[in-house]
């Protein structure tokens, strides 16, 4: 199953087990059924009461959605790339992240947004950043972003029923990747980092796109004879520290990559807990490999210089293991 | 109405002579809107309001300890002292939202009209905004949703002419308010918001259109803010002549002349409604202020349902 059929299939699930749930975004029903096409055959299915086709209105799009959570529905919006969802960032980090709090619990926000990053296609530099650092830095709202299929399905499904406003981040170049996901109901518990490749020698900590780079790395590498740990993070909030604790913990060296940009990036933060955890059994310091400190650039090759790749992550992995005192 | 302004002017008594500390943009002035939207609607019919939303809170029957105990940071506060002014939240009294950020709260009542049609309830959502925030994309958004959704939301605009410092004129190229309606063919109409009869009147044709299904209507009434944005603004922005006019439409002594000539109510009766909208904040003021702080453990309370694994 691909990953586009297994969030597909979350979907389905969803909206045929409670009536609560419901979909809302720009295209969404048939024919169309979206730009990406994550909810083919869903409005046909469920009806179009169920699947809304709404207009060109990122605030809106997240408002709604969040008026229904607070009012019990399980509504999940879909902010079409990531790059709109700054249109409705209002919405969801001045509302949504903070309905229980100021509330003290009495209006809860259960709505799921789910939105793609589209790097890696040459759209440029309004249709391919990864922005998940924005709403890892706002209390209040859970931030998923699935690699595989099976964690695809059972992290949407698990998205969709949790109380809290979830950020549910796609990959659009991942739509197409192939991997078995459990049959029934398959759910992925939040905050539970997933280590994707075992190895003794370094730990590279990722998530989304970011594994299959440090993946191919990871095999490359084995011709240099060191063996790499990949763990998966699968949600940035909640962060599954101890299991990277654990990890860098074992192979005492770790490089942190992804494709939000390094700087002020998720990994300043992961480096910084992984130093103060591991201080004095670190055997090089913590590295990073994110995309560079630029607007995404149109063209191919430029668009490539931008991102982390295999590579780069494989030259990181290197430098941490030769590094010396 | 007489409550609403009982509970402004006690809260900037208070605060003007240090007897308590609280954070208010004061609504003196335009409490006839609050007290004509809040009779129109059932307990159950949803309200989103603003920062400048105390008397709207006042309208729809939100328990004033709840309220003053809010604004004021103190454990029997709507949400123990972590919400403050500009996010009082009262389920119960249908107060789903209210909003700090100018324009937001259009879209989500929107969504709650949404979950209404969708749970089958006839149950109506009323939202109170500014004139300034018809300027925000966030209206628009929601204010299109809605009709073309044909949700059951009743768009309240306070108009009090000024968008913080600024006067209305300077800020939109338009003579009415209610005009943009028209380019979402929502019925509507621009009321006297001084007038809480009149206000009454079209939120409760409003409310009945929406109940039955007939969708959405935009409400534009007129009024003026008295004490300018916040609490403490010396209004070096607003002519003197301009104050004094809006002050002699003060809707607060019309309304009582109003009752008097038509014999409605006596002197008498309604001096002892006075004395009643006093006592009862006085009362509500005395428990707030006898109420202990928020324990700071609810800081670790409410981020999520779940804690674990959430950064300290």
């Amino acid at each position: 199953m691909t990953v586009l059929a297994a969030l597909n299939a979350a979907l389905d699930e969803a909206l045929a087990e409670d009536e609560r749930v419901f979909l809302l975004g720009e295209d969404l029903a048939d024919p169309a059924s979206g730009v990406n096409h994550v909810s083919s055959g869903l409005s046909t299915k469920h009806g179009a009461d169920r699947v809304l086709n709404t207009p060109i209105s990122e605030a809106a799009i997240a408002g709604a959605a969040i008026g229904a959570a607070i009012e019990g529905r399980l509504p999940v919006a879909e902010i079409m790339i990531m790059d709109f969802i700054g249109i409705a960032v209002d919405q969801i980090v001045n509302l949504a992240a903070k309905a229980r709090f100021t509330s003290a619990g009495r209006t809860p926000c259960p709505v799921t947004i789910r939105t793609a990053s589209f790097g890696g296609l040459g759209s440029g530099a309004t249709h391919s950043q990864s922005l998940e650092a924005w709403f890892m830095h706002m209390p209040g709202i859970k931030v998923v972003v699935p690699s595989t299929p099976a964690d695809a399905k059972g992290l949407l499904k698990a998205a969709i029923f949790d109380p809290d406003p979830v950020l549910f981040l796609e990959t659009t170049a991942l739509y197409g990747k192939r991997g078995p996901v459990p049959t029934g109901n398959h759910v992925v518990e939040f905050g539970k980092a997933d280590i994707k490749r075992a190895g003794s020698d370094v730990t590279v900590v990722t998530y989304g796109r970011g594994v299959y780079d440090a993946l191919d790395a990871a095999t490359a590498l084995e011709a240099d004879g060191i063996d790499v740990e990949v763990l998966d993070l699968r949600t940035l909030v909640p962060l599954d520290m101890p299991a990277v604790l654990e990890s860098v913990g074992r192979t005492a060296r770790a490089v942190v990559a992804h494709y939000a940009v390094e700087f002020a990036g998720p990994g300043a933060e992961i480096a910084a807990q992984i130093n103060t955890g591991l201080f004095g059994q670190l055997r090089a310091p913590v590295a990073r490999v994110g995309s560079r400190f630029r607007p995404i650039p149109a063209a191919k090759d430029l668009e490539a210089a931008v991102y982390p790749n295999a590579d780069r992550i494989a030259a990181a992995v290197r430098a941490t293991v030769g590094y010396s005192k | 109405m007489t409550l609403a302004q009982a509970v402004d002017a006690r809260l900037r008594k208070g605060i003007g002579r240090g007897e308590f500390f609280a954070v208010i943009w004061p609504s003196r002035g335009q409490e006839a809107v609050a007290a004509g939207v809040g009779a129109a609607l059932r307990r159950d019919d949803r309200l989103v309001t603003t920062y400048r939303g105390i008397h709207d809170l006042v309208g729809k029957g939100v328990p004033l300890t709840e309220i003053l105990g809010e604004i004021m940071g103190k454990s029997i506060g709507a949400s123990r002292g972590k919400g403050g002014t500009m996010h009082i939240t009262a389920p119960e009294q249908g107060v789903a939202l209210t909003t700090g950020i100018v324009g937001a709260g259009v879209p989500v009542a929107v969504g709650l009209a949404l979950a209404a049609k969708q749970q089958g309830s006839d149950r109506v959502t009323a939202v109170c905004f500014g004139d300034g925030a018809t300027n925000t994309g966030s209206f628009h958004e929601g204010m299109n949703l809605a009709s073309t959704w044909q949700l059951p939301v009743v768009f309240v605009c306070q108009n009090n002419l000024w968008a913080e410092m600024t006067p209305i004129g300077d800020t939109m190229n338009i003579d009415q308010v209610v005009d943009r309606r028209l380019a979402y063919a929502m019925p509507g109409e621009r009321v006297d918001g001084n007038d809480p009869e009149a206000v009454h009147r079209a939120v409760t044709a409003a409310v009945e259109r929406g109940r039955s299904g007939g969708g959405p209507t935009f409400i534009e009434a007129v009024t003026f803010r008295f004490e300018g944005h916040y609490f403490g603004d010396q209004q070096k922005y607003l002519p003197a002549e301009e104050l004094a006019a809006a002050k002699e439409a003060d809707p607060i002594p019309r309304y009582r002349q109003k009752l008097l000539d038509s014999g409605a109510l006596s002197a008498d009766e309604l001096t002892a409604i006075d004395e009643d909208a006093t006592a009862q904040v006085e009362a509500a003021l005395a428990e707030v202020l006898a109420a202990p702080a928020p324990d700071l453990a609810e800081l670790d309370q409410d981020v999520f349902v779940n804690m674990e694994g959430i950064p300290s």
